[in-house]
């Protein structure tokens, strides 16, 4: 066996660009889907907002499987861990800021 | 001989992908992951203080006003396609093949440049309006947030232009394969937070 040398010439099995497909057609879909709601004004603006936010989660499942291999790496997947962290004081940092800020400011310049 | 995938992740491995094959490669996709989970707080912080600043306009131009529907679309689909062409890049080098690898990082630049050719056409009519970044706390929000975006942008066109005159010298080796992997990790990031953008600023902003 001579897969030793390090260049990927060596290997006889071939990816499908499949995944990657799905995954532009699912980023497409959600972002159309988004579009079209916001600007047809179909909605009220608090379930939309809600709704707008969800679809851009989604997006961010699609490129974390589809296109960034989040799932694999050496050994245990520590940065899996870092980057749920990372997502949940994210998200932690802006809604709490929007849920403070709520509390009436008169600030309006 | 043959190889157990014990002894594998100690001495390097035949198989697998080329990027993660040399340890010392592979820790720093673990690393460049990190750094990935810090920049979502950057990109946190300025999320939230233009949620908080959104409608302080100071009588100034509003989100509603200002935003143009065809140019953020644009943007947009220039985006998120160049994720899709950075992600066959990425796919051609596991296949091995160079050629198709230089194809779709090109393809992949082209439109981040078309992106930040976008960007700074919107930049430039909205500052020939008046709404400058010291218009207003919205303004400044909204040029802190989104041209913080932008720069990524540029670093990464600049950073995937240097990776691709790596791979055109050196070939597709586990040192290269890496810098490749991690520079599209960058990019599909990159998109993920543009998603957000068009999404709390844009979209959020005309329908408000």
């Amino acid at each position: 066996m001579s897969g030793m040398n390090g260049t990927v010439q060596s290997r006889s099995e071939r990816h499908s660009p499949k995944l990657y497909i799905i995954g532009y057609a699912a980023s497409l879909v959600l972002t159309a889907i988004s579009f079209v709601l916001a600007l047809t004004h179909s909605m009220h603006v608090g379930p939309l907002v809600v709704l707008l936010t969800v679809l851009a989660g989604l997006q961010i499942i699609v490129q974390l499987f589809f296109f960034m291999h989040v799932t694999e790496s050496e050994g245990p997947p520590y940065h899996v861990v870092l980057l749920t962290l990372g997502l949940i004081f994210t998200f932690a940092v802006a809604l709490m800021s929007v849920w403070i800020m709520a509390f009436g400011t008169n600030v309006s310049y | 001989m043959s190889i157990t995938p014990a002894s594998a992740s100690h001495h390097g491995r035949s198989h697998g992908p080329l990027e993660y094959r040399d340890p010392h490669q592979a820790v720093k996709i673990t690393g460049f992951w990190i750094f990935l989970a810090t920049d979502m707080l950057l990109f946190g912080c300025l999320f939230a203080t233009y949620l908080v600043l959104r409608t302080h306009t100071d009588g100034g131009p509003t989100a509603a006003h200002l935003f143009d529907v065809p140019g953020f679309t644009a943007e947009t689909f220039a985006l998120l396609t160049s994720s899709f062409t950075g992600g066959l890049a990425t796919l051609a080098m596991r296949n091995g093949n160079r050629k198709w690898v230089m194809i779709w990082m090109v393809l992949t630049m082209l439109l981040g440049l078309t992106f930040i050719g976008l960007e700074v056409q919107e930049f430039v009519a909205d500052v020939g309006q008046g709404a400058t970044a010291h218009r207003s706390a919205f303004l400044s929000a909204f040029y802190t947030l989104v041209g913080t975006h932008g720069t990524h942008v540029s670093i990464g066109l600049i950073w995937m232009l240097l990776t691709l005159i790596q791979i055109a010298r050196r070939g597709l080796t586990a040192k290269t394969a890496r810098k490749l992997f991690v520079v599209n990790l960058y990019w599909h990031f990159l998109d993920v937070v543009w998603v957000f953008i068009f999404t709390i600023v844009y979209l959020s902003g005309v329908v408000m």
